[in-house]
């Protein structure tokens, strides 16, 4: 799919690409097809910069279609940290809390995106608490992770005698 | 008017020679009516019945006219009075002869009446409009403490209504109480004749009804006084509910509000009802001491004639004439409750129209040259209070040269604002003198401070005109001269008229513009300086977005039309070249518009009739009829059960108040359920008609590249584009002249002027679409020139009341240009920016005061910051001076 068909796909199947985000996997069908319906969708030509480190986020991008740079400021200059593509979704901490963007996304191809408003993502939460509760298992589950990943390193660093 | 403290004095003197006038009139008339109501009796008596004559004569003589003299005046008069000895005439002719002169004097007297009606009627109305046209002017030179006191509702309420009642009255101030009282005298010496101690019964009960009923009277007009206060204030009141309605709403108090009003109309209704009673016992009193005459005539009378010291013929003749006494007797009296009614009226509105410390008139006379402003402007020893008395400015000595700039800065409540307002001549200067070069502030004739000075604070006032007229409003303080082609009988007129009714001969419709002052004169050089203005104070683009979404009219103006299709081209041709072309879907005829709604590609053009408009498709008839014809109802449903089950299955577990209803949904939250059993009933096949054309509503809102539920296959596009077609081709005869399809070659006058340059929809889900079209679009725009019609549509955008279509920034800015345009020699601008960013703030102060430069401006800064941009900051502190340094010897401390 190229960007230029891209507007044709309808929000049936920006809901199938949804479902395969982490945090929005066991989330009703319908419940997506309001978070689709509810959001904008965006394209963006190569290049393009969807925003930039410490700008205010309100919202998320989810990638249908192209690539992405996570760029970040260094006292080196600008360095790309990551390369992500489809089904990436960036941005998504902002929906959740209020913080400056901790790194800049640019389009590194022809982006078309489904743009997650935070005000939107918002209200959803407030009165689907089912789906609230499903964020919270995401989130705790990638807690988990981190803390799991964080005594893993400890174990390194310490096995490795630097402590 | 001036000191013109009755009324009667004020009519006197302005309407002198009128009122003669029609007491001459009014005099002249009585022969002729008597006359008039005198011949009947000759036609039947005379011409008709009398037959004893006709048998006896040939001819009967015409028009001999004779007075009979009574009886008791023939002493003095004479037997009577030959005025025409007359013609002879047959017995035909005569019946002619009486029933034309009947015809010719019924009409003379109604001529007459009909003179002297208007001239009375005129009269009136001459002297209210004087009255008005002084009380306006005296607003126009109230002091300006008096201007923040004063209720505008009640102002206009007085103007306007209060002294009404006056113009009704002054036509009969002369003429009625004369004529009354001479019906009045002549029935009463008419008694008197017949039988003196009768007659002095009759004045007797007269002078007593005009002793007693006045004194009745007072405590009614009295009444009629606080009625007339308690219903200027209703109207004031009034006024304040209107102007405070958003706080009122803001704060839930309506309810106090009307518990308010409620009050005043309880005692305006208490007030009006004891008018009532007493004004009708009054009445009656008045009925039967009048009653109480031939009473005392029967008893009297009676009596003297039983004892045979009277005739009985002499009595009859008194009662008889009695009758024609009491109705001018109670005419005069209701006549003189109304004069002190109308004079009460007056003092009452006079009250409020002499405040102390007017404008003297002579300051205000437009003036044809206006003195420069050379030298200084120099505050000496100033001390300036405000209506309260509190001391602004204290002693303060300050010498401000004409050819910088200079700050003036200091805390809150230090005095700053008042050395402003000074120079807008809004607080009041206590001791001390300020000098505007040699001119003394307080002998400065309002021409020389409307042209040499220019003023602007933190909150303008805006009248209800366009942009373009607020902004050049100060400069219009001189007439201009006439324009070529005008009629001149008809402006003689005019003037004529006004100065008879003691008007100034000022014209509205000549030039008023001081095109010296704005330094440009063809429409073209106007707009310019105007653009160049609103250019430094950062309004120029709001009035390019307001011109953007205004109309043209092309045949008023074909050539700006034309380049707006010009552009239009040149836009296109510029996004293709950048390859930008995806951000704009353009109206083509053949074409279905994936960024417009269904509704609008349907319809395929602009109107301004709201029954054409895109939203009023379903109620359109034709719309109907060529939904029937192409057979699109069945493809209208299948969409409308498909947004609907859609919107049913997004929304249905979301509260009516939720905001997704407003923003998203296609059915609003109270229709919901009713959709639920539309869809219900349409999938088992059972829907009605009324579900049918109810979904078959939905669909028109759908905008393809918005929505994305994919509803505009390929297929339906094609119907969709063949029934646009039939839509235009079939449309009514009555409908065409008001609706105007697109035509990428025409302009389309129904569609505002972005629309005509765009011409198309700027498309969904593309990154900064809006942004980047409308930088090309401007960058297109001004290429080719054609900014300055957008603009000059932009500055026809209406200001509304006080400016209230405005932002308070745009109002700020608005103010600032209209000062900034008049070219003053001395410009003051108080706190003007206030409402605006710092970054705004700074760049419209470094842009004036890079226009300004070399010319005086003093500018009271609201913060200190931006104080290092001007050649002198002055800073003040409880009313004083505390600071004063130049650009030079701040540069020199910041330099150590």
């Amino acid at each position: 799919m190229s960007v230029s068909d891209g507007p044709h796909m309808s929000i049936l199947s920006e809901v199938d690409r949804l479902r395969r985000i982490p945090l929005f996997a066991q989330i009703d069908t319908s419940k997506l097809k309001l978070l689709a319906f509810t959001s904008e969708r965006l394209a963006f030509e190569k290049g393009a910069v969807l925003f930039k480190q410490g700008d205010r986020g309100d919202s998320a991008y989810l990638i249908l279609e192209g690539s992405v740079d996570v760029v970040v400021d260094s006292a080196n200059g600008p360095v790309t940290v990551a390369h992500l593509g489809q089904n990436a979704f960036v941005g998504e901490m902002s929906l959740l809390c209020d913080m400056p963007r901790t790194a800049a996304i640019v389009a590194t191809a022809p982006l078309d995106t489904l743009k997650i408003k935070k005000e939107q993502f918002f209200q959803l939460l407030r009165d689907m608490p089912q789906m609230a509760l499903e964020i919270l298992r995401e989130l705790a589950e990638r807690l988990n992770n981190t803390n799991k990943e964080l005594s893993s390193a400890y174990a390194k660093l310490r096995s490795a005698g630097i402590e | 008017m001036a000191g013109e403290s009755s009324l009667y004095r004020y009519i006197w003197r302005h309407s002198r020679s009128e009122q003669l006038t029609v007491l001459a009139v009014a005099l002249a008339a009585q022969p002729i009516y008597f006359l008039s109501l005198t011949l009947p009796k000759l036609i039947v008596n005379g011409a008709i019945s009398d037959n004893d004559y006709w048998a006896a004569h040939a001819t009967r003589n015409f028009l001999h006219l004779i007075v009979d003299i009574p009886q008791s005046l023939q002493a003095w008069l004479g037997k009577q009075w030959v005025i025409l000895s007359g013609f002879d005439l047959a017995r035909e002719s005569y019946l002619l002869a009486l029933c034309i002169s009947f015809l010719v004097l019924v009409g003379f007297t109604g001529f007459l009446k009909f003179l002297m009606n208007t001239m009375k009627g005129r009269m009136g109305e001459r002297l209210l409009r004087r009255l008005r046209y002084e009380l306006v002017d005296r607003v126009l030179r109230f002091p300006s403490s008096q201007l923040r006191r004063a209720k505008q509702a009640e102002i206009a309420s007085m103007v306007k209504d209060e002294v009404e009642p006056l113009g009704g009255f002054i036509g009969d101030a002369v003429v009625w109480p004369v004529f009354l009282a001479g019906q009045a005298l002549t029935a009463l010496t008419f008694i008197l004749v017949q039988n003196v101690w009768l007659g002095l019964v009759a004045g007797g009960v007269v002078a007593a009804q005009a002793m007693i009923i006045p004194r009745l009277r007072r405590p009614i007009l009295k009444l009629g006084k606080q009625r007339q206060l308690t219903a200027r204030q209703l109207a004031g009141r009034v006024g304040e509910i209107v102007d405070g309605g958003a706080d009122i709403r803001v704060h839930g108090t309506s309810n106090w509000e009307r518990a308010e009003i409620v009050r005043r109309l309880a005692k305006i209704y208490d007030i009006r009802f004891d008018i009532y009673q007493r004004k009708y016992f009054v009445k009656s009193l008045n009925n039967f001491i009048a009653q109480m005459t031939p009473f005392v005539f029967y008893l009297i009378g009676g009596y003297l004639a039983i004892k045979g010291k009277m005739d009985v013929g002499q009595l009859l003749a008194v009662i008889v004439a009695y009758k024609d006494l009491p109705g001018p007797i109670k005419e005069l009296i209701d006549w003189d409750l109304a004069r002190q009614d109308v004079q009460i009226k007056y003092d009452q509105v006079m009250d409020q129209f002499h405040p102390d410390d007017m404008v003297p008139p002579e300051l205000q006379a437009p003036l044809d040259e206006v003195p420069e402003l050379s030298g200084d402007v120099e505050l000496k020893n100033v001390t300036a209070v405000d209506d309260a008395g509190f001391t602004l400015l204290d002693d303060v000595e300050l010498k401000i040269a004409l050819d910088q700039s200079t700050a003036i800065t200091g805390g809150a409540g230090c005095g700053k604002e008042a050395l402003g307002l000074l120079f807008a001549r809004a607080v009041t200067v206590k001791s001390g003198s300020v000098k505007l070069g040699s001119v003394d502030l307080s002998q400065a004739s309002d021409a020389f401070f409307g042209r040499r000075i220019a003023y602007a604070g933190p909150d303008g006032y805006f009248f209800p005109l366009t942009l373009r007229e607020n902004l050049l409003y100060g400069l219009k303080y001189k007439p201009g001269a006439l324009p070529k082609n005008c009629d001149h009988a008809a402006i003689d007129r005019y003037v004529a008229e006004a100065r008879r009714a003691g008007n100034p001969d000022f014209l509205t419709d000549v030039d008023w513009l001081d095109y010296e002052a704005l330094g440009a004169r063809t429409p073209a050089e106007i707009t310019d300086r105007i653009a160049e203005i609103l250019d430094v104070v950062g309004l120029e683009y709001d009035v390019y977005q307001f011109g953007l979404q205004s109309r043209l009219d092309p045949k008023a103006n074909p050539a700006a039309a034309e380049r707006v299709v010009e552009a239009r081209h040149a836009l296109r041709a510029r996004l293709q070249a950048e390859n930008l072309s995806s951000l704009v879907e353009s109206f083509d005829p053949g074409v279905y518009n994936r960024n417009a709604s269904l509704a609008e590609n349907l319809l395929f053009g602009a109107s301004l009739d709201p029954e054409l408009q895109a939203s009023a498709l379903p109620h359109l008839p034709h719309f109907r009829r060529v939904v029937a014809e192409e057979g699109l109802e069945g493809e209208l449903v299948a969409m409308g059960l498909s947004i609907a089950e859609t919107m049913i299955e997004l929304f249905r577990d979301f509260p009516p108040d939720h905001p997704f209803f407003e923003e998203f949904s296609f059915i609003p939250a109270a229709e919901l359920p009713a959709y639920q059993a539309i869809v219900k009933r349409a999938k088992t096949g059972g829907a009605t008609y009324a579900d049918r054309s109810q979904l078959s509503i939905l669909p028109l809102r759908y905008v393809e590249a918005r929505h994305r539920l994919g509803l505009i296959t390929p297929q339906i596009r094609e119907r969709l584009l063949a029934a646009r077609r039939t839509f235009a081709d079939t449309l009514p005869d009555d409908l065409r002249p008001r609706i105007e399809f697109y035509s990428p070659d025409h302009y389309n006058a129904a569609a505002n002027l972005q629309d005509n340059i765009l011409f198309g929809r700027i498309s969904y889900g593309i990154a900064e679409a809006g942004t980047r079209v409308n930088a090309v679009m401007r960058d297109v725009l001004d290429r080719l020139d054609v900014r300055d019609v957008i603009i000059d549509a932009g500055l026809a955008y209406g200001a509304g009341a006080a400016g209230k279509r405005l932002t308070p920034a745009q109002r700020q800015k608005l103010g600032l240009a209209r000062a900034l345009i008049k070219n003053a020699d001395f410009l003051v601008l108080n706190s003007v920016v206030s409402g605006l960013d710092d970054q705004q703030k700074s760049d419209i102060v470094d842009r004036v005061l890079a226009y300004r430069r070399g010319r005086g401006t003093v500018w009271v800064l609201t913060k200190d910051d931006l104080a290092p941009r001007f050649d002198r900051v002055v800073t003040f502190d409880h009313g004083r001076v505390v600071g004063d340094r130049t650009r030079e010897a701040g540069a020199r401390v910041a330099a150590q």
